[in-house]
């Protein structure tokens, strides 16, 4: 089982530790937003388990997908509103 | 119209429901255990927890069906369930059912409370223990609770520079509780130990935040004290939370009785509903111990043997009286009714300000005109604050619980 | 303040709302009496679908003329009301529906309503996420969507600009020809009385041949872009029109907010507000035989409403037989929203003895009703 799983986070690549969530991936991307809420405001996670729905992000084109409860995968397309 | 049946089904894999499934198992019955993390543990026991790993190995001697990634969203039907996964979804059946859905962090909106990197104090720790990296980071930690001091500990141990706890509740409540602890010892060391660790760390109590500053993230947060002086603290991440609130969504959809944000149950933790128990945080905030022996007792309860449920009813009863110290200690202070501003957002979904909100009547008002309340998480975050700040309680439920797709739902 | 008024209206959705703001324009002293919130009954349970609709000429009639008073009024509304030019696309499954779209094109055409026809390539282009194989569809731009609550706190906000009271969270115990008597024993006195009070009007006023038809509505997540049109299906008015089979539509409505508004259900006897799963899943089904991608999307809330449904499917605007003071103004079924407006002139028009723009008497309560099956 290796140590890191290698995904891509708005098309650059990222080394999380196996067993992550997404939502560490995208931190370690650098990206502050994880998206933008209804009037534009820069938004990251708040609850961290599931029930706040700030730590969206589309995940291989599937939209809302709540980040900190989901593990990364090797491959994986994160993508945030910015 | 149920995929899989079971004896009896658990819902929530944190203290309580590991304790329950393990001792319903142990009384014979056939048990599935549910929870929407993937990792069993609840909030409390994230991350690689001895003490969830001793009682998942039991449970996995004991045959208990352990589902990962599944949340509950509705009750389409009597003694079932409709759950779903990441990528599917499917109906449980129960003969006996038990909610241990646990409790979430309540918030309070002041200014720059949405700015990135401002989060929950459990939450900023579970996010750690997801594997976010904090070693190095600075953080303030804020608002009311043991919780901030659990947190503490854990983030010094993990190399993170705590700039400051902040402690809503005056000194006195606080002395007065651990007064209290002396009735609890193994508790009273746990809290010596903890703030031992924390030495060096500023421990500030009656003292909240009053606004974050910073542009794209937090780098800044203001705090202030009951004797008016406010004093700015940069920091890299704010963990503040003020208090916990039981999840009561589901217990509501299946017709509980629910008073005063708890779920009601007897001394076999049997709600208003036949076949139906609760224990844990939803049947009222008491803490790790309380929730370990509530769970055991449903567990045993759903088994169908009385005589070990009842052998837990006066430890039962001693970690309660914990329970009501502990709410009484950290009581969350009229002030705090003044943190948001008239332009802070109170729903973070709909970006709904505390100004039009506080122009309406009530909550269904609320909700209609300025949609607040209205957003995927249902009411969860803002509810609770809107509560505090101005009294109104929660509506009744509808499903789904939870958002769910649509395709889940048309089943 | 007094307690004297030219009209008290029982009931603040979004009718009530209509009538009140025509009236105070007019210069007449109202007052309304609401228990609260205003548009919190089948106004918030309404699509918010304003549409021109042919199930007969009363109806082409009285859906035509409102429509075109929300459209001249489409720049005046705040943002909290919503209101998008979205237009309806009626869509046609196979060649039997496509005759029945040609057959709608005249008569809009006929009484001036812009409408088109979409061949299946049209339709596919129009809406990529409708499922391949439908036959076309009828796409009539004018027609627009609103969040009606808000829409109906707006009108009653002008009406309160021009004077009228708002008895907002009172509620009316009892209500005649002299007014309104509140359930603290306040008297409301008043010329005219209108009963405005939706599904709930016979209670006030017994005798008023309006029955209670519960829906359901879903709404979704964010997914701006993924349904540009009012959607209904050409099978709609076979819904509508049954009076005692349950029944559900596909019925899909993109708001500005880029959430999808799913409809719609209909039930006689169920007086409960809860969710009945099977009218649920049956609805939810209707819609993903026409957009099979909907199963994917995230929903995030569900709940009902009471239409006041009639026998012959026309609402009931203006007064009663026995007594010319006492007005009702209800009965709109699936078009309350659509027909607010226009039920707002009708009203004020016969209280000040002025001639309405479309003829009246197609709605008078007084009228000879037949049930239709």
């Amino acid at each position: 089982m290796p140590d890191s799983v290698k995904l891509t986070v708005n098309g650059v690549a990222v080394a999380a530790p196996a067993g992550a969530m997404v939502s560490t991936a995208v931190a370690m991307a650098g990206a502050n937003a994880f998206r933008r809420s209804v009037s534009g405001e820069p938004r990251g996670p708040l609850c961290g388990m599931g029930i706040c729905f700030e730590c969206r992000v589309t995940i291989d084109g599937r939209a809302h997908c709540r980040s900190c409860q989901v593990v990364c995968r090797e491959g994986m397309e994160v993508r945030t509103d910015g | 119209m149920a995929d899989r049946a079971f004896g009896v089904v658990v819902v929530g894999a944190g203290p309580a429901g590991l304790t329950a499934a393990c001792r319903a198992a142990e009384c014979g019955k056939r048990v599935a255990m549910l929870d929407d993390n993937p990792q069993a543990g609840g909030q409390i026991w994230r991350g690689a927890s001895p003490q969830a790993a001793a009682w998942m190995r039991r449970a996995e001697r004991l045959e208990v069906e352990w589902i990962s990634g599944a949340r509950v969203f509705d009750a389409p039907a009597p003694q079932t369930l409709a759950v779903e996964t990441f990528d599917g979804e499917f109906r449980v059946g129960y003969g006996s059912l038990i909610l241990a859905t646990g409790a979430r962090e309540r918030f309070l909106p002041f200014p720059g409370w949405t700015l990135p990197n401002a989060m929950g104090a459990g939450a900023l720790q579970a996010l750690a223990k997801s594997g976010l990296p904090l070693a190095g980071k600075r953080v303030v930690i804020a608002g009311s609770g043991p919780l901030l001091l659990a947190v503490a500990d854990y983030m010094k141990a993990h190399g993170v520079d705590v700039r400051a706890i902040a402690e809503q509740a005056p000194q006195a409540a606080i002395t007065r509780f651990a007064m209290r602890l002396a009735g609890h010892p193994g508790k009273l060391m746990q809290a010596i130990a903890l703030r031992a660790g924390l030495l060096g760390v500023p421990y500030r109590t009656s003292c909240w935040p009053v606004s974050a500053q910073g542009k794209d993230r937090i780098e800044s947060v203001t705090l202030r004290n009951a004797a008016g002086r406010t004093w700015t603290e940069a920091c890299d991440y704010l963990a503040c939370g003020f208090g916990l609130v039981p999840n009561l969504e589901l217990a509501a959809l299946l017709g509980c009785r629910i008073a005063s944000a708890r779920v009601e149950v007897d001394d076999q933790q049997q709600t208003a509903i036949a076949g139906v128990y609760a224990a844990g945080e939803a049947t009222g905030i008491g803490g790790l111990e309380l929730s370990l022996v509530e769970g055991e007792i449903a567990g045993y309860s759903a088994g169908g043997n009385v005589d070990r449920a009842q052998a837990l009813f006066a430890t039962r009863a001693s970690h309660r009286r914990f329970a009501q110290a502990l709410e009484a200690a950290f009581a969350l202070r009229p002030e705090l009714r003044s943190l948001p501003q008239p332009g802070t957002i109170v729903c973070r979904c709909e970006d709904v300000s505390f100004e039009r909100v506080r122009a309406c009547a009530n909550w269904r008002e609320a909700k209609l005109h300025t949609r607040c309340g209205m957003g995927p998480c249902q009411g969860r975050i803002c509810g609770p604050s809107v509560e505090f700040l101005l009294g109104w309680g929660a509506e009744s439920v509808r499903p789904p619980v939870f958002p769910a797709r649509i395709g889940s739902l048309s089943r | 303040m007094g307690n004297s008024f030219d009209v008290a209206i029982a009931g603040g959705g979004i009718v009530g709302a209509a009538c009140a703001e025509e009236c105070a324009a007019s210069g007449l002293k109202v007052v309304v009496v609401e228990p609260g919130p205003v548009g919190g009954g089948a106004t918030a349970a309404g699509m918010g679908h304003i549409v021109v609709m042919d199930d007969s000429p009363a109806q082409i009639a009285l859906t035509n003329y409102s429509r075109s008073l929300w459209m001249a009024r489409a720049q005046e509304f705040p943002g909290d009301v919503e209101y998008v030019a979205a237009g309806t696309l009626w869509v046609a499954a196979d060649e039997e529906e496509m005759a029945e779209v040609r057959r709608k094109l005249d008569v809009y055409h006929s009484i001036g309503v812009r409408a088109s026809v979409l061949d299946a390539r049209d339709i596919a282009k129009e809406e990529p996420n409708l499922r391949p194989g439908l036959a076309g569809g009828l796409l009539v731009p004018d027609d627009a969507v609103v969040y009606p609550p808000c829409a109906a706190r707006y009108q009653l906000e002008r009406a309160r600009q021009n004077g009228a009271v708002l008895r907002i969270g009172e509620s009316a115990a009892s209500l005649s020809g002299a007014g309104i008597k509140l359930r603290d024993g306040t008297l409301l006195s008043a010329g005219i009385t209108v009963n405005a009070t939706g599904a709930w009007a016979p209670e006030l006023t017994p005798g008023i041949e309006v029955r209670k038809r519960k829906g359901h509505l879903v709404i979704t997540e964010r997914y701006p872009g993924w349904v540009r049109h009012q959607l209904v299906e050409l099978g709609y008015l076979k819904s509508a029109h049954s009076t005692t089979e349950d029944s559900v539509a596909f019925n899909v409505q993109p708001r500005k907010t880029g959430q999808l508004l799913i409809g719609s259900s209909r039930q006689f006897g169920a007086e409960h507000r809860e969710i009945d799963h099977h009218m649920l899943v049956r609805m939810l089904a209707r819609a993903q035989e026409y957009m099979p991608g909907l199963a994917q999307l995230s929903a995030i809330r569900s709940w009902t409403g009471f239409r006041a449904a009639t026998p012959d499917k026309l609402p009931l605007i203006g007064p009663c037989p026995g007594d010319e003071r006492l007005y009702v103004a209800t009965g709109h079924e699936g078009l309350g929203i659509t027909t607010s407006m226009a039920t707002g002139k009708l009203v004020a028009a016969l209280i000040l003895g002025q001639t309405p723009a479309i003829p009246a008497a197609l709605y008078l309560p007084g009228r000879k009703q037949e049930a239709h099956a």
